[in-house]
This record gives structure tokens, sequence and C-alpha cells, in this order.
């Protein structure tokens, strides 16, 4: 994905940025003004508050694409999978033949529960942000 | 004729206009016309987008490409549910945050550009329209196979009812219109399929592909409908054909279908290339779509607008899992359709070919084609919403401040080309132009709104010109495929599946195109960044 060429985001397969994100920042924003200016640096557009910002977009970028990556290899990889390996094509499971019941029946829940991890997930990214501003670290 | 066909189709749409006059006692501002006044919740909002999406190629296309092709094309079922993960993932969120409610007024709250703007606005009156016309063309079709009346007066009477629908009663309306007609959807291909799985079950289990090819039912007359070759004798349009019970269903020279191990097991003729291609075009093409986009603004806040999404992937799933059974239990009860070609007919045909004359048929069969009826209208009036919303903000120029009377001008306006095309271009092949039209919106507006949401260094040049250099060649692909002569080798499947070659092409010269032009990067793009990314609970 071309937003990885930002430069300034180190790589978001890097993991656990979250966390890190938090502690830095929370420390730096309460050694420098009162706790409660980190709203004032978001709405002010201030170097912490651009990090800030950084920071949720990078683990809400470093999520989604993760998840995409899992539906590209499970479902992606099947027509492959069925061109190289055609035997794979041929077994029956339950009476019907496997490319059917895996196209026709289970891509649909696994899609949900791609999509149900996605929202659970990025609704708590978007709470540890909300938790950040409201009560900076000291 | 069906007895219960008319009072079932008059029902559908005497309860579409009901519904819509009924909406019409809430609308009373702009706001109410255009985006619901953002008051819908996210279970009424998920019902109305997903009756808006599941259009003809959905509720009839699908099933007649599995009666047709087999398991190759189930991908376009999947496809057509993944695109909603894709729009979750990357999009539906940091979308209704921005606040925008059209695309072009996405390029405007993001780049500030002009021109991208209205270059936004092409697209999304020409994918609209690409859209529009086979949804106009499968009612007018599906007029004349189950009365027997003229193409003309199916593509015109849906054509009307859906402008007056839009035009009275604006977004508001139409969004109850489209939750019950996602319902009535469902109902009408799951309520019948019981009755044909109960009826092949008693019927003791008649194998899909028998040993010694497909073959008919009972006994059968066709009548041919063009000069073919049947099984390599010469037949004249018109002859009739009489098949017995048990006999073996000839091939046809003029219909492409595919029979035994090919349509059963994957990899037939169809190349890797068409089916990845394909794969690109739904999975990232449902982003891009201007009908689907512009329900978005309608939920209250960017969580229930992620929360909204979730709920359409699973009704959409739902859904996507009864038109493969018809198609497979058409292979055992309308084989003739392979004959004939018509196998778009197989949702229609199938409950009265499956279970009789009797009323039970007939009534099974007058629901399914009250459903097909609710998608053309539905999917029909949500596209008539959106590129006249685009003629109405952009075109006429009226701005939010713009009167109902203006958007009730730019939704005739709108409607207009389109029924006058789908008049004159009768014989256009209805899933595939749908599938065509995924390939544009995912070479122009997946780039631009995955990248204006996620890369801070995007610019309006890099912007315009991977969508001129994406959605330019993938607008061609389509002229020439429509309009053009036949393609042979590399070239057909190029043409004919362009998303894998213009989808890659788009985010390449719109990466490159800012990088060289990055001191053109908006001042304000942090400010953007916050406002599509920070949750609405910080309220800054």
């Amino acid at each position: 994905m071309a937003a990885d060429d930002d430069p300034i985001q180190p790589s978001p397969a890097a993991g656990g940025t979250a966390g890190r994100t938090r502690v830095v920042l929370g420390e730096a924003a309460a050694r420098r003004r009162p706790a409660d200016r980190a709203r004032a640096d978001l709405a002010e557009q201030t170097p912490v508050g651009e990090a800030l910002v950084r920071g949720l977009v990078r683990a809400q970028l470093a999520l989604a694409l993760r998840l995409a990556l899992v539906v590209v290899t499970g479902l992606g990889a099947l027509p492959l999978l069925f061109a190289v390996a055609p035997g794979v094509g041929g077994v029956k499971v339950f009476g019907v033949y496997l490319p059917w019941l895996l196209l026709g029946l289970l891509s649909f829940p696994f899609l949900i529960g791609v999509g149900w991890a996605y929202v659970r997930w990025a609704e708590r990214n978007e709470q540890d942000f909300t938790a950040l501003i409201r009560r900076p670290e000291q | 004729m069906n007895p219960y066909l008319v009072p079932g189709l008059v029902v559908v749409i005497l309860v579409t206009v009901g519904i819509g006059l009924y909406g019409l006692r809430f609308a009373r501002t702009t706001s109410d016309f255009l985006v619901a006044s953002r008051s819908v919740s996210p279970a009424w909002n998920a019902a109305a987008i997903s009756g808006e999406y599941l259009s003809a190629a959905s509720f009839l296309g699908v099933a007649g490409l599995v009666l047709r092709y087999g398991v190759d094309v189930l991908w376009y079922p999947v496809g057509f549910a993944a695109g909603y993960l894709a729009l979750l993932l990357f999009v539906a969120a940091p979308l209704r945050r921005s606040g925008a409610f059209t695309l072009p007024d996405f390029c405007q709250v993001r780049l500030g550009s002009p021109l991208l703007c209205s270059l936004a606005s092409v697209f999304v009156v020409f994918i609209g329209c690409l859209y529009l016309v086979p949804q106009l063309q499968g009612a007018g079709l599906t007029f004349t196979t189950v009365t027997g009346g003229s193409y003309a007066w199916g593509a015109l009477l849906v054509g009307t009812v859906v402008t007056a629908n839009v035009a009275l009663g604006g977004m508001r309306a139409i969004t109850f219109v489209q939750a019950f007609q996602y319902w009535l959807k469902l109902t009408a291909l799951a309520v019948p399929v019981i009755f044909l799985a109960l009826q092949w079950q008693s019927d003791g289990r008649p194998p899909v592909t028998p040993e010694a090819g497909t073959s008919f039912s009972v006994a059968t007359t066709v009548v041919m409908e063009q000069d073919a070759t049947v099984d390599g004798v010469p037949v004249e349009k018109g002859e009739q054909l009489s098949f017995d019970a048990g006999d073996p269903v000839p091939r046809v020279s003029t219909v492409d279908a595919r029979f035994d191990a090919d349509w059963l097991l994957p990899g037939g003729d169809g190349s890797l290339f068409a089916t990845y291609s394909l794969i690109l075009a739904t999975f990232l093409g449902t982003m891009g779509l201007p009908h689907v986009l512009v329900r978005f603004y309608t939920n209250p806040d960017g969580a229930s607008a992620r929360r909204t999404t979730l709920v359409v992937l699973g009704l959409v799933g739902t859904f996507y899992l009864l038109p493969t059974l018809y198609g497979v239990l058409g292979r055992i009860y309308t084989p003739q359709l392979l004959m004939t070609g018509r196998t778009d007919a197989v949702v229609l045909l199938l409950p009265e070919a499956a279970l009789g004359g009797g009323h039970l048929g007939r009534l099974l069969g007058a629901l399914v084609t009250a459903g097909a009826l609710a998608a053309f209208l539905s999917t029909s009036s949500g596209l008539l919403t959106s590129v006249a919303g685009v003629v109405f903000t952009d075109v006429l120029r009226a701005g939010r401040s713009g009167s109902i009377r203006d958007f009730r001008l730019a939704t005739v306006l709108a409607a207009a080309v389109p029924v006058l095309l789908s008049l004159y271009v009768s014989n256009m092949d209805v899933s595939r132009v749908v599938g065509l039209a995924f390939a544009v919106a995912a070479s122009s507006f997946c780039p631009l709104l995955v990248l204006g949401i996620w890369w801070r260094r995007l610019t309006d040049v890099g912007a315009i010109a991977g969508v001129v250099a994406g959605g330019g060649a993938s607008m061609a692909a389509v002229l020439i495929t429509v309009l053009g002569p036949p393609l042979d080798g590399w070239l057909a499947d190029a043409v004919g599946q362009p998303a894998a070659w213009t989808v890659p092409l788009a985010f390449l010269v719109m990466v490159v195109g800012s990088l060289l032009t990055s001191r053109r990067v908006p001042a304000d793009v942090g400010a953007t960044m916050l406002r599509l990314h920070a949750p609405e609970a910080l309220r800054l």
C-alpha cells in the first residue's frame, strides 16, 4: 500500500505502536504543559498534536492492512491453489465439492468474522486515543 | 399468464410509492432530502444500503451465471460481499467524518481542487449511467419474459416510478423504501428455495451433473431464438425442437455455456488473469460506487458508519447464499435455458418449472418476480439519488442552500439520459456491464479514497493524474467492450476484465504524481487528517 512510502512513519508492521506512543507522548505533553492541554494541541495543530494524530492513523492503517492480508491469503490464494493443485478442487466434503462449499457457503461467515474483529479493534484504538487526550499520563 | 403476477407487481409498486409518500411527510428541508437529516439508525441504514446494493445483477444475474458457467463465477457473489469488507476496513468511518455528501465533496474537503471535483462528477455520472442502464434493461427484459408485454413499456414503467419517487420523497423516503425492499428481496428468494429443496428431495434427489450429462427432467419444447447449429445440425430461427424426459441437453453453437466437469470444477476455460481481475474489481469497486457512498453520510457518526457497514456485510452475505442454489437447481429443472441462452431468467422460471403450474408454483413465481421488481426499483432509486445529488450540487451549483425544486429538476435531468439510452440499447449483457462499472469504480475512486484518507502526501495533481490514467483506461476498455469489435487472445482478457492492470496503474500514477508535486500538499492536511480519523467523542 502506497501509504507505507511516508518516510516519517515507521513500518506499520513494527507492532505495539499504540502502547509506545501513549507513554512517550503522554510524558512529553505532561512535562511541558498542564495535563488538559492535549486537546488544545490537537485543535491548534502543534507538533505534539500532529504526532498524536499520526499515531492514531498509523495504528488504524496497520490494523486495516493486517486484516486485509488475512482476507488476501484466505480467499485470494484460492484461484491459484485450484490452478496449481487441481486435485483439491475434486475433494468432496459432505457430498459437496470443496470449491462450491468454500466459495458458496464458508466465504461469507469468514468475511463477516474479519469485519467483526476490525470493528472491535478499531473502536479500541479510538478509545485508547480518546483516553490519551482526556487524561494524559503523568 | 400467471394470475398472481399482476396483483403482486401492483402491490410492490403501491407499497413503494406509499412509503415514499409517507416519508414525504417528514421531508421538509433540503437536508431531509439529501441526507435524511443524518438521523437514520444503523439497522435501518444497513437494510437500506443492502436493499440499494442488491440489483438486478445480484437478484437475477448471479443465478444465471452459476447456471451457465458453474463454480468459477461464484467469485461474483463473494466479491460483491467482500467489497463491503474493503469499504469497512479502509473507508467507512473516515469518509463519514469528512462530512462530505458526494464524492466531489470529498475531493473538495481533502484537496480543495475544483478541477478534481469536476472530474469526480464526470465519473460519478458515468458510473451511475453505466449501472442504471442495465437495471432499466433488466426491468424491460423481465417484463417481456413474464408478461409477454413490450420491452419498452417495462423499462419506461420502472424509470417513471423511480424518478417520481426520488423527486417526491428524496433521501428520507428512500431510506425506508430501500429497507423494505431488502427484506422483500430476501423473502422472495428464501421462501421459494425452501419449497424447491423439498421438491428436489421428494423427486429422489436427482444429481446436478448426471453421469450421462445434463438432461431434461420433463418433456420440453424449445423454440429457437436465433439461427444456430444444435449438436452440429443447423437449425433456423423459430424452429421448435421437442425433447422427452431423460434426453440429453444438446449444445447450441450461439450459447456459451459449460457442461459436466468444466461446470463442476474450478479452472474451466476462464484464465487465472480474468479471475483475479474480477476479484480485484469487485473487492475494490464497491467503495467507489456513488450510490453506496452517498448512504454513509446518513449515519450520525464515524463509529456508527462502521457498525452499519458490518451489518450490511451480514445482510448481503446472507442474501448471496441463495442465488447459487437457484443456479444449481436450474441445472436440473430448467436446462432449456442453456439452449436459449436466457439464463438470467432462471430465478423467474424455476418455481413454476420445479413445482408445476399449480397454485403453489404460481404464487412463488409471482413472489420472485415481485422481488426482481424490487431489485430494479431500489438500485435505480439509489443510483438516481446519487447522480441527481451530484447534478444538484455540482452542475446546477445549487449548494446546500438550493431549493427542493432544484433537486427535483436535477432528478429529472439525471433520469432522462439513462431511460432514453435503455430504450435504444436493448441487447447489452446485464451482468457484464455491471461488472465493468465495478472495474471503473475500482480504478478511479478506490485509489482516490484510500490514498486520500490514509496518505498525507497526496496532491491534487497526483490525484487528477491517477484518476485520468486508471479511470480513463478502464472507461476506454468499457467502451471498447460494449461498442467495439470482438477481440481474441490476451487482449480480450485485458479489455474484457481490465481491473487487474487499471487498478495498479491508478495507484502507481497517483503516488508518483503526488511525490513529483510534493510542494502542492495542502497546508491544512493535518487538520483534515484529524477530522477524518479522530473520534467524534472528543468534540474538537
